[in-house]
Formats: structure tokens, sequence, C-alpha cells
């Protein structure tokens, strides 16, 4: 068995016994000794949806950040795909982050390029071949009702059309964990709620879905499991709960 | 690295350039003016040592043996056994002449060439007709070139210092002028190129910085979607040596066409000056600057673009 397939099987191991998100006992304080997350615990499992909400400062975006190994954790311990981030080098994070996609509140699409190229971008970035691309970026595009937009710049697309592109590019490498970052913020309510089925059905195909967000009615509606945070400390863990549920 | 990953970047560089037009533009303008300014100066400097070298190589020191009834018998003074010398001695002292490190060129003049050089100059056509003699017998003389004019006086003490030396002939106030301009010509130059120098790298690096600062976020999107640093990185430097190439060769092109008119026109208007003012070819002055250029242009281009992506990497 080589090196890479061990650590493949080790990794597997810790996500059926911690999950594919763990926390265990993070901190993470900044310079000043502000703690943006203080001692917060909990477990995610493979496939699971989860709703993290929050009033703003709670520290919901530090723990995206966290999950991300765009901050390390000042205490504790954060385990993402099995894999310990406070011991990951810096030439491995990208290769981390490809099992991660991302979405934010304000697209972060490259405005300069078209849909098709916003998407494929994120396959060159694996360094798929161009006939792979060219079969896997519009079958993503169809998935996210952009097929026959994929030629129009970003800049000619509606906030919901745009938030669309950047699901697709999440998710045109089949990542394994989804983390939206206030995902809805920037669209009206229609548009929301078709970006949260979205979501809900690549959560059906086996995709953990992690959603950060301030929208009440959404998550009120999905009954889907709440973490709730206040001035960085987790308040409530609640399956199928619902926005500031305090038990 | 796959080969399509690796066009993919170039083209990705080459695009870059295009998308960002304004940008690029104002960087190519950048660096086209410091190296402009840059080359300018550089041709300057280089033509003006050029002529005060030209002027350099035509200081000579003259040396003159002693000989039977030369003037030191006629003021009473009787010569030594060894004080005048033999014709193979003067040859063999000609020979030590040439093998001294000041010296570049060293040329025979017979008494006879003298009289003929001299003659006609001062008596006219027919100046063998009141001196069926030649009046300049014995005054063979050695002209000496001096490859530096700063040595002057180290070499005419030493050929003072041959007994068969009768005199040098030398000037010390164009020696002395001509070190002393070279000199302030070396300093003043080297402390405007190193000006130049710090200016360009300062305001070409800045320009590249500036350029790229403005798309830390299109960085930070690689980043989040699993960009490797050196995926990152290679369009960005690839824009910045294009861009860096292109401000380079603008100038040079300038300067090129400039200076070939110059040259033109000055040898066509100015036609009396052209025995002092030597210029350079362009080729020399290319020598320098193309490469010079190059290196403060693409190099600049490169590193500031290395540097700045860096800055932005951590993400």
């Amino acid at each position: 068995m080589t090196r890479r397939e061990r650590k493949r099987l080790q990794c597997e191991k810790i996500i059926e016994e911690k999950g594919i998100i763990c926390l265990e006992n993070v901190t993470k304080s900044f310079p000043g000794g502000a703690h943006a997350v203080n001692d917060v615990s909990f477990q995610i499992k493979q496939g699971e949806f989860v709703f993290i909400v929050g009033d703003n400062g709670s520290g919901k975006s530090t723990l995206l950040k966290l999950f991300l190994r765009e901050l390390v954790a000042s205490q504790g311990k954060v385990t993402v795909m099995g894999q310990d981030l406070s011991k990951i080098r810096h030439r491995q994070i990208p290769k981390f982050r490809r099992n991660l996609g991302v979405v934010f509140q304000d697209f972060r699409l490259l405005k300069d390029r078209n849909v098709y190229e916003n998407v494929a971008f994120a396959q060159r970035i694996i360094q798929m071949p161009t006939n792979k691309i060219k079969k896997n970026v519009p079958g993503v595009l169809a998935t996210v009702g952009l097929a026959g937009k994929y030629k129009l710049k970003t800049t000619q697309l509606s906030g919901g059309e745009q938030q669309r592109v950047a699901l697709a590019r999440a998710l045109v490498n089949k990542p394994a964990i989804l983390l939206a970052d206030e995902p809805t913020g920037n669209l009206d309510p229609r548009s929301s709620w078709e970006i949260m089925k979205l979501f809900e059905e690549i959560n059906a195909n086996g995709t953990t879905v992690v959603v950060v967000t301030h929208a009440k009615e959404i998550v009120d509606t999905m009954q889907k499991r709440v973490i709730t945070l206040k001035r960085g400390k987790l308040i409530n863990d609640v399956e199928e709960g619902v926005y500031g549920d305090e038990d | 690295m796959r080969i399509s990953t690796l066009f993919y970047t170039i083209r990705q560089g080459f695009k870059s350039i295009w998308r960002n037009f304004w940008f690029s533009l104002a960087s190519v303008a950048t660096i086209s003016a410091c190296l402009f300014l840059f080359g300018l100066f550089y041709v300057v400097i280089a033509n003006f040592q050029n002529i005060v070298k030209t002027a350099e190589e035509g200081v000579s020191v003259t040396v003159f043996f002693h000989s039977a009834g030369d003037e030191c018998e006629l003021k009473g003074l009787e010569h030594d056994e060894n004080q005048i010398p033999t014709d193979q001695r003067i040859e063999e002292i000609g020979k030590l002449i040439q093998a001294r490190a000041e010296v570049s060129d060293v040329k025979y003049i017979s008494d006879d060439e003298a009289w003929d050089t001299f003659g006609p100059a001062y008596f006219g056509e027919n100046y063998r007709e009141g001196f069926p003699e030649n009046p300049l017998e014995g005054w063979d003389s050695y002209e000496v070139y001096l490859s530096d004019v700063s040595l002057q006086p180290a070499l005419v003490n030493w050929l003072q210092s041959i007994p068969q030396v009768r005199k040098v002939n030398y000037s010390e106030m164009t020696a002395s002028t001509l070190s002393g301009a070279n000199m302030i010509i070396a300093y003043v130059s080297l402390g405007i190129i190193v000006i130049l120098l710090a200016v360009s790298v300062f305001l070409i690096g800045n320009t590249v910085a500036m350029g790229i600062s403005i798309r830390k976020e299109e960085i930070s999107i690689m980043k989040y979607i699993g960009a490797t640093d050196f995926f990152v990185r290679a369009p960005f430097v690839i824009e910045g040596m294009m861009i860096g190439l292109m401000g380079t060769a603008a100038p040079l092109a300038i300067i090129y066409v400039l200076y070939q008119y110059i040259l033109d026109y000055v040898a066509g208007r100015f036609t009396m000056l052209s025995g002092f003012l030597q210029f350079l070819p362009i080729s020399d002055i290319f020598h320098f600057l193309v490469p010079v250029s190059l290196v403060l242009g693409v190099g600049i281009g490169f590193l500031g673009s290395f540097t700045t992506v860096r800055k932005h990497l951590h993400v």
C-alpha cells in the first residue's frame, strides 16, 4: 500500500469517527485579545446540511475561514476531511481546498471573463485536460440552470444568475463540502429560494453543505440543523432547528 | 505540470495585458519614460566621454636625444661618453617606451622627416632653398601617445631618467585638464546613472505593484478555489515581463531613430566639427543600452510582479 493510500484510509477513518468537519475546543483570537471564536466544539457528519447563524460579530465568518484554512485556530483543533488544519503546510493548502466548494455573498466572480471561463477556471486550477473541461462545464451550468448563458459576461447577469455561476464554479470539481457565506445576502427572495433549492439538491446528492446566513425565513422553513453562535460562543446546536432557537 | 496548463498560464498572461488595457498602457508608458530618460542621458554621457577620450588620444609626449652640436654644447656643456646614443640605442629606447603600460603608440620621427614637416610649415614650399642642409640634424625624436593621460607625469619622469634623452616636450596643463574633465564626467555620470536607475526601479516597481494590487480580489478568488501559488503567479509574472519588454522596446526604437537622425544632421550641417566631434556609432551605444534596458524593464517587470503577487498569496 502506498503512503498516499494509507493517508487516504486514515482520513476516511477520521471522517467516520469525527465527522467531515470537527471542531474541538476551538478558539480564535486576534491581536488585541478579542476572541472571534471562543471554545467552540461541534461535529458535522458527511452528507449533512447545516446552517450556522448568529448576529454580526458572532464569529460565523471566522468559522468559515477556519474551515478554509484561511485562518488557523489559536487554540483547539480543526479537522476537515480528516486533516488537522493546524498541521497542514502552506503548499498543501491549495490541494486541500480543492475538496471544498465556496460560495460568497458578493459572488466573487472574475468580472472580465464570461460565464464559461469563470467555471472552467476552477477546472484549470486542478489541471483538468481541456477536452474534459469542455464536457464538464456545460454539464454543471445545466445543473444550475445557466446552460444557455455560458457566453455572457458575468456583469450581464442578474444577482441570482451570478450566484448560480459561483455555485457552478464551486461544484464543477465535485467537492465533498460546499461552504456558503451569506449566499442569499444580495439576492431577492425568489432568487434566494432558487439558490437554496439548488443547495438542497446538491446536498441530496451526498455533498455536505454548510451555510452561514442571516436569512431567518429560509432557516425556519428548511428545518435543517442549526448551529447558533453569539459573541464567538456556541449557544445552540439543534437538529431541524429554527433561527435564534435557544431551546 | 501539464503542457496545456503551461500554455494556459502563458495565454492568460497575454490576455491580462489586453484585459487591463489602461493599466498596461500606463505601465508601458512609465517604463518607457524612465528608460528613455536613462537612455538619453547615457547617449549624451557616452559621447561626451568619447570626445574627451579622442582628445586624450591626441595628447603626445615628444622625446629628443642628445647629439653632437646640440643646444647642450651651444650652452658650453660637454656630453658624457654615453650620452649621445647610437642608432641601435635609439631603437632600443623606442622598444622600451612601447613596452610601458602608459603608452598606446610610439612613432619614430627621423630628423629628415622632422624637417620635411617643419620646413614647409614655417618657411613655405621653397624651404630647402635657404637651408641646403637639414638644420634639424640630430633631432631624431619619438612621438609617444598615451593610453591614459593621467599617467603622463609618471612616463615623463621615467623618460627624463634615461641618460640619452636630452629633452621631453609635454603639456602638463592639457593632461591635467583632460584628466580632470574625465574624472568629473565619470563621477557625475555615475551619480546620475545611479539616481536614474533608483528612480526607474522605484517607479517601474511601484507601477507593476499597483496594477497587481488592484487585482488582489482576483488573486484571492484563485486561492479560495485551490490554485497553487505558481498557477496564480505565472500569468502575472508573464504579464509583468511582457509589459517590461514593450516598455523597453519603445524607448530603444526612439533613441535609435533619433540618434541616427542627429548623426546625419550634424554630419551634414557641421562638417567642420567632424574632426573634433567624434560621435560613437549606434552599435557601441546599443551594446550597453540594450542589455541594461532589458534588465531594467523586463527584470523589474518580473521581480515587481513576482514579489507583489507574493504579498497577496496568503489567503
